[in-house]
């Protein structure tokens, strides 16, 4: 056998520091997760581990929480991540016709991003508070309620509450994106529809839109993926309730590690939860990416 | 056309800050000011009470120091580590490097609650329960795959050639990453410092999980978690001085670095 050269081993060296840490606390509790997943570990063990083969995942298939949570999961991604759309588009094209108080405008838009999110979600739930907070106030003085909404103790007005608080801090961060795509577009582009008689429209879809595809693709993926693993906003401004009608897969799974104590059926949870996200990570990549070819 | 994009260019910066401006009106109203049906706008009889309170009473100003000491740990061993390997990973080619890569972004992908309860496991049988390396360590790790992403792609773009010279006038691989490499890439660094600083100090999950002291607490979880003494008795006054104490470092760094920040943010988008 072949002695591994020292200029190899040296080389190896730079990636020591960061090999252990992803190795520790990250490859680690991704294989202890999985394999936690085939065993029964709980209060009825008496946290030692059973061997389960796959009764954890047969549990999820009939667990109608764990339905509920999935649903609840996919809606508030499904809502945020399209309303953050529409709001961080329409805002990068409004604000790149802008000439001046673009860099003002750039750090205002950026401060609810930076802000915690479980900070936000504070922010929000005194916000919507039904006596005292702002949102009531307002409506009540404009005229369009007529008495104070209890807005985190309804179903649908909770739901209609984190997802509001979600776009609050994300729209932003996809204004960022595209905004910093929409820099990257030639002008003559635009002149060249202008002089083949093209109006706004014409811009937009030839130009503007092919341009701005890849960063938005890029965002969404992103967004799809942090709306779906949502928590601190959740858990800070509704617990998930009330009755669980706004809780999501992550808050289920923790209440599940965390409370219940139940460690083989969370890790079994984690795995469902990550497969069903990489299918529909990977079928939005499909669709795009033979849209993507498409277009051009 | 021009007016209407103004005028919803406005509307949206009013939306982002006028939440942050009625928390700093009510961090400043009394206790009997904030149960006023309607609200007022305005506080009448402006007070510090509520600051007070939350530095005196509660352990405010412990949960400023852990969190800072946390995230700026955090920002120091992830961008020390990732340009270690960022370094080497820029002047790679082929198949080790591109599945490098690609594993890198998947792990970018996992979802916080994938690692929480492992890690957990690993914190305690370590006894770093409540302590602030339980959640620096941790938290490196999960920004590496974002930093190196970062400082790789930065890397790449200084010319080999400078590195050529440093080695003929007789400089260590390593001298001449410290003397050349780094200054160079100095603003790449401070981006994903910054970065790694902004989300170790908005971290909520871990610290939620791994810390259970008052003194121990970081400031995200501290604010998340004000309440009085009974459950009725919510202390309204000392959450909006809280939530606005939490904000004025963030919002100060968003305004020395907003271009490093979005800089950041893009480049991981682009690339």
């Amino acid at each position: 056998m072949k002695k591994p050269s020292r200029s190899f081993v040296r080389e190896l060296s730079w990636f020591v520091p960061a090999a252990v840490l992803l190795l520790a606390l990250v490859v680690y509790p991704v294989l202890r997760t999985i394999g936690l997943s085939f065993f029964h570990k709980n209060l009825l063990t008496g946290f030692n581990s059973q061997f389960a083969g796959l009764e954890n995942f047969a549990r999820i298939i009939t667990d109608s929480r764990f339905g509920s949570s999935l649903w609840v999961t996919v809606l508030f991604t499904l809502i945020s991540v399209t309303v953050e759309f529409g709001v961080g588009l329409l805002l990068a094209l409004c604000a790149s016709s802008l000439r001046q108080w673009r860099t003002a405008v750039r750090v205002i838009l950026l401060i609810p991003w930076t802000l915690p999110t479980a900070v936000i979600a504070v922010l929000w739930a005194w916000m919507l508070n039904d006596q005292y907070g702002g949102v009531n106030a307002v409506l009540l003085r404009v005229g369009l309620i007529h008495s104070p909404v209890t807005w985190l103790a309804e179903p649908a007005t909770a739901m209609a509450a984190v997802v509001f608080a979600d776009v609050w801090k994300t729209a932003p961060f996809v204004f960022l994106i595209l905004y910093a795509g929409l820099q990257n577009i030639p002008r003559e582009l635009y002149d060249a529809i202008e002089v083949d008689g093209g109006g706004a429209w014409a811009g937009f879809r030839y130009v503007t839109w092919p341009h701005l595809l890849p960063f938005t693709f890029v965002a969404l993926i992103f967004r799809i993926v942090q709306a779906f693993a949502v928590f601190d906003l959740i858990w800070v401004m509704t617990g998930g309730g009330p009755g669980g009608s706004t809780e999501t897969l992550s808050v289920y799974t923790y209440r599940t590690y965390m409370r219940y104590l139940d460690f083989g059926y969370g890790a079994a949870s984690v795995v469902t939860t990550v497969v069903i996200l990489a299918l529909i990570a990977g079928g939005l990549y499909r669709l795009v990416v033979t849209k993507y070819e498409r277009a051009f | 056309m021009k007016g209407l994009s103004r005028l919803f260019v406005l509307a949206c910066c009013f939306a982002a800050l006028a939440p942050i401006a009625w928390h700093a009106m009510s961090s400043l109203k009394s206790a009997s000011e904030l149960t006023l049906v309607p609200p007022t706008l305005l506080p009448q009889h402006p007070t510090l009470a509520n600051y007070e309170a939350l530095f005196q009473r509660r352990h405010f100003i412990r949960y400023c120091i852990n969190s800072f000491v946390i995230a700026a740990m955090t920002s120091l061993v992830c961008v020390a580590s990732a340009s270690l390997a960022a370094h080497r990973l820029a002047r790679m080619r082929g198949t080790v490097r591109s599945a490098i890569r690609l594993g890198l972004l998947t792990v970018a992908f996992f979802p916080p609650i994938v690692f929480v309860f492992p890690v957990y496991e690993l914190i305690r049988a370590a006894g770093l329960v409540n302590h602030p390396w339980g959640l620096i360590l941790p938290y490196s790790a999960l920004n590496l795959p974002f930093a190196i992403w970062l400082l790789t792609g930065s890397f790449e773009q200084i010319p080999y050639e400078l590195e050529e010279a440093a080695a003929i006038d007789g400089l260590s691989r390593f001298q001449t990453f410290r003397t050349v490499v780094v200054p160079l890439a100095t603003p790449a660094l401070i981006t994903a410092g910054i970065l790694t600083f902004v989300f170790s100090w908005n971290e909520f999950m871990f610290a939620l999980t791994f810390l259970n002291v008052e003194s121990e607490k970081t400031v995200t979880l501290g604010v998340a978690t004000l309440s009085g003494a009974f459950a009725e008795e919510i202390p309204y006054g000392q959450i909006a001085a809280g939530v606005i104490a939490s904000s004025v470092p963030l919002i100060l760094l968003v305004l020395i670095f907003q271009r490093r920040i979005v800089a950041g943010l893009t480049a991981g988008a682009v690339k």
